[in-house]
């Protein structure tokens, strides 16, 4: 995994994200789970967008995925990412997308269709980035 | 019911201009009523963003105003084609009579336009998205385009023939900034400098100040100012994520919906257009675009541009003013495929004019893909 310092941006968590930023301090990938019409959602809110309820919990998710796109990014956003790295989306066996950063041979060579699993990149503050590699 | 038109088209210093964001506005204000035949206490309505938090209320006190209708819809680029609806509504019903849709930017001069974008830390995408570092709104237009060229072969000549159009267009156009740079060459396309895999500059629009104006008002209104109205046909739109992890096929955009809706209100069949402007912030956007509007079919966009068909002179005219890849891009462009859809259809255009244009489509995409607005019009 990259240094924590080359991930300076740390987020800011609300009620509804507070247990998924705590499972990352376990490394578990939680992803939010609609009781009422059984459906996951990424990214985490207080409303159900299949069925519009809010019977939601947490999940753990099988960490495995498929790579829907990708980028190399050459240039950085902000002071303190340090370019090249690969940024995608992840397609989770669950069916919901995550934005991600691949790592290992598949930062190497990325390809759209291709199945990878989750990684940690662990953040200045104990918790961490869900990565796939 | 009255008829809503459009009687006025401008516009302001384009490039590197050195002038504040109002400075511009006042420009491009001022030229669209000159350009109507209007004077600043005609306007009763006023349609702007980018100024600040209260946009069009910023506006109307700089120009001395006190309007009966104000929209500022925030939707990035796309605002200024959903503001021609809103506008059209507002005419149409007699809430007001002259409605004037503006936009300037100083970005360029100001150097305030930054690669990560504008992160605001309560957002769901500033937990889920920003920590990763994908340059904004850069990297998901790359990621769309990445997905295009794994599934459809010729692509990436596809998204070049794209930039080496626009290029033709703007070498046309005074007013261009890439006017007298000459054609795009293979060379220049070969070194252009990779942003974020696979888009690289020569596949990313200009970063220049600049905007413009219209003016809407009804047909009786009309008929005594100074120009030929421009009918307005039909409009669409289309609002799909904000988040780069909604919308599940990067290759679909909402321009589809927002095309679909306004070629039904406009009655009229895609092959009778006669020029088109679409949002070009990147090559990948006007692929996509020219494929959800349906002008070719999904994955067929390709091969639909790879005839050269869209240069001056082709069968599809396409960004006839260089596009916000060759001729200006203030940031959000939209109010410029307006302008430049009007200026066709009076038949303005000097060298680029398309001939015997009477059906013009402008579409703006706002965000990253977020937002999808149609405008169809007519010559009167």
């Amino acid at each position: 995994m990259s240094d924590v310092s080359e991930f300076p941006y740390l987020p800011l968590e609300d009620a509804i994200s507070a247990p998924f930023w705590e499972g990352t301090r376990n490394r578990r990938l939680l992803i939010q789970w609609c009781t009422q019409c059984h459906s996951f959602q990424w990214y985490p809110r207080a409303i159900c967008i299949s069925c519009a309820g809010d019977c939601l919990e947490w999940r753990s998710a099988s960490g495995n995925a498929t790579i829907n796109s990708w980028t190399r990014v050459h240039r950085s956003p902000a002071e303190g990412f340090v370019p090249q790295y690969v940024i995608a989306r992840v397609l989770l066996d669950e069916n919901v997308l995550m934005l991600t950063r691949l790592v290992g041979e598949f930062a190497d060579n990325p390809t759209c269709d291709a199945k990878v699993t989750v990684k940690w990149q662990e953040l200045s503050d104990g918790r961490a980035l869900p990565v796939f590699g | 019911m009255r008829t809503p038109v459009i009687v006025g088209a401008a516009e302001c210093d384009l490039g590197i201009t050195n002038k504040s964001i109002l400075h511009l506005q006042a420009q491009a204000v001022s030229r669209a009523l000159e350009d109507a035949g209007l004077k600043i206490g005609d306007i009763d309505g006023l349609a702007t963003n980018g100024i600040s938090r209260f946009s069009a209320t910023q506006l109307a006190d700089y120009l001395g105003i006190a309007p009966a209708f104000t929209d500022s819809t925030f939707a990035g680029g796309s605002s200024f084609e959903m503001y021609v609806a809103r506008a059209f509504h507002a005419v149409a019903s007699g809430q007001c009579n002259v409605v004037v849709i503006s936009f300037a930017s100083n970005q360029r001069s100001a150097k305030s336009r930054s690669l990560g974008g504008v992160v605001e830390h309560h957002t769901p995408e500033a937990q889920f998205e920003t920590p990763f570092g994908p340059l904004f709104p850069l990297s998901y237009y790359a990621m769309a385009a990445q997905r295009y060229l794994f599934d459809v072969v010729g692509a990436r000549e596809a998204l070049d023939e794209i930039a080496m159009s626009a290029r033709e267009w703007a070498l046309l156009n005074p007013k261009a900034y890439r006017f007298g740079a000459g054609s795009l060459t293979n060379s220049d396309l070969a070194s252009s400098e990779m942003i974020s895999s696979p888009l690289r500059s020569s596949d990313c629009c200009l970063v220049t100040d600049g905007g413009g104006a219209i003016v809407i008002t009804s047909s009786d209104r009309a008929k005594d100012l100074k120009k030929r109205p421009v009918a307005i046909l039909g409009f669409g739109e289309s609002t799909t994520n904000s988040s780069m992890t909604t919308h599940k096929n990067l290759r679909v955009t909402g321009a589809k919906q927002s095309g679909d809706r306004a070629f039904a209100m406009a009655g009229v069949d895609r092959s009778d257009i006669d020029v088109v402007e679409v949002y070009d912030s990147f090559t990948i956007t006007s692929l996509l675009s020219l494929e959800g509007l349906g002008f070719a079919e999904i994955g067929q966009g390709a091969d639909f541009v790879l005839d050269r068909k869209t240069r001056p002179g082709g069968s599809f005219p396409l960004n006839t003013n260089g596009g916000g890849l060759s001729y200006c891009h203030p940031g959000q462009y939209g109010i410029l495929l307006l302008v430049e859809a009007v200026r066709q259809l009076r038949g303005e255009c000097g060298s680029r004019q398309v001939a015997n244009a009477e059906l013009a489509l402008a579409h703006g995409t706002g965000g990253i893909l977020s937002t999808n607005a149609t405008v169809i019009l007519g010559a009167a």
